[in-house]
């Protein structure tokens, strides 16, 4: 079966994605935007996954249907850590706005409080 | 062909708005848009279970959790979100990133280009398929999501409810 769109535009898209996610995680100074430009990269990696899992070269020897259903687990799964990383992250975001009075990335370089 | 072209320009277009805008909010709804978008996306791969559950988890649950940190945080001070421009931090980060992008780019993506050949079974994103896989041959690291949510969920409470716990310490301390 034969489709419209090649594989290679899924995968340009996610590569623009992480890139744009990784430039915002270098250049911003306010750490809820930089846990945003994480959650775009996380979110180009799954498509990536997703295009794999549907057009993906398969090795010889492995079922193709056991291959694409690999992909959408590691999505699964990289939606629950997200989800788990975001909920821990803000919280450590809010504690230290209480105990710091400010958010910016670059004041807060101690490692001690 | 066109759907693709749209929704992979919008979510392009809302994900440089992510890190171009100032304004915090204008981020997050940005990258609200784009991850509806995204769900859209996983859709035209025929991976609908998958799809859903991005539109749920992502732009539902993750982006209202931002935007009332935002809100929490916008609240008494506007001053702690602005942002001083330093062009050194700008210019390496857009050198890596272009480096980063060119390098995977020729790499991994240009091989790939002009693959159309389809290698997954019809209906292979379906709820059916993706449940049976998930509770049959993922059902450990199944699992151990679910404990990592668990210890998330307890670790963020214990992170929140800290100022009620030690905050007659710290006002003696002041």
């Amino acid at each position: 079966m034969e489709t419209s769109v090649p594989l290679g535009a899924y995968l340009a898209l996610g590569l623009f994605m992480f890139t744009v996610g990784t430039v915002g995680v270098i250049i911003r100074r306010n750490p809820i935007v930089i846990f945003m430009c994480i959650e775009l990269m996380l979110n180009a990696v799954n498509l990536t996954f997703l295009a794999f899992a549907k057009y993906g070269p398969v090795a010889p020897g492995v079922n193709p249907a056991e291959s694409a259903m690999a992909g959408q687990m590691m999505v699964i799964f990289v939606m629950a850590v997200a989800a788990a990383e975001v909920a821990v992250g803000l919280g450590i975001i809010m504690a230290i706005y209480r105990l710091r009075a400010t958010i910016d990335v670059d004041e807060m370089s101690m490692m001690r409080g | 062909m066109i759907l693709f072209a749209i929704l992979a320009g919008i979510a392009a277009i809302t994900a440089v708005g992510v890190v171009a805008f100032g304004n915090t909010v204008r981020s997050a709804l940005c990258l609200v848009l784009n991850f509806f978008v995204l769900g859209g996306l996983y859709f035209t791969l025929q991976a609908e279970l998958l799809g859903i559950t991005q539109i749920i988890v992502y732009t539902g649950a993750i982006m209202v959790l931002f935007l009332f940190v935002i809100m929490l945080l916008n609240l008494g001070a506007p001053a702690p979100l602005e942002e001083r421009p330093d062009f050194v931090k700008k210019g390496l980060g857009f050198l890596f990133g272009g480096a980063m992008f060119g390098l995977v780019a020729t790499q991994i993506v240009m091989p790939f280009a002009t693959t159309k050949q389809v290698m997954a079974p019809e209906g292979f994103g379906s709820p059916q398929a993706v449940g049976r896989a998930l509770f049959t041959s993922y059902v450990w690291p199944f699992e151990v999501a679910s404990i990592l949510l668990t210890v998330g969920v307890v670790g963020s409470i214990l992170l929140a409810k800290r100022r009620i716990a030690t905050g007659g310490v710290e006002e003696e301390a002041n």
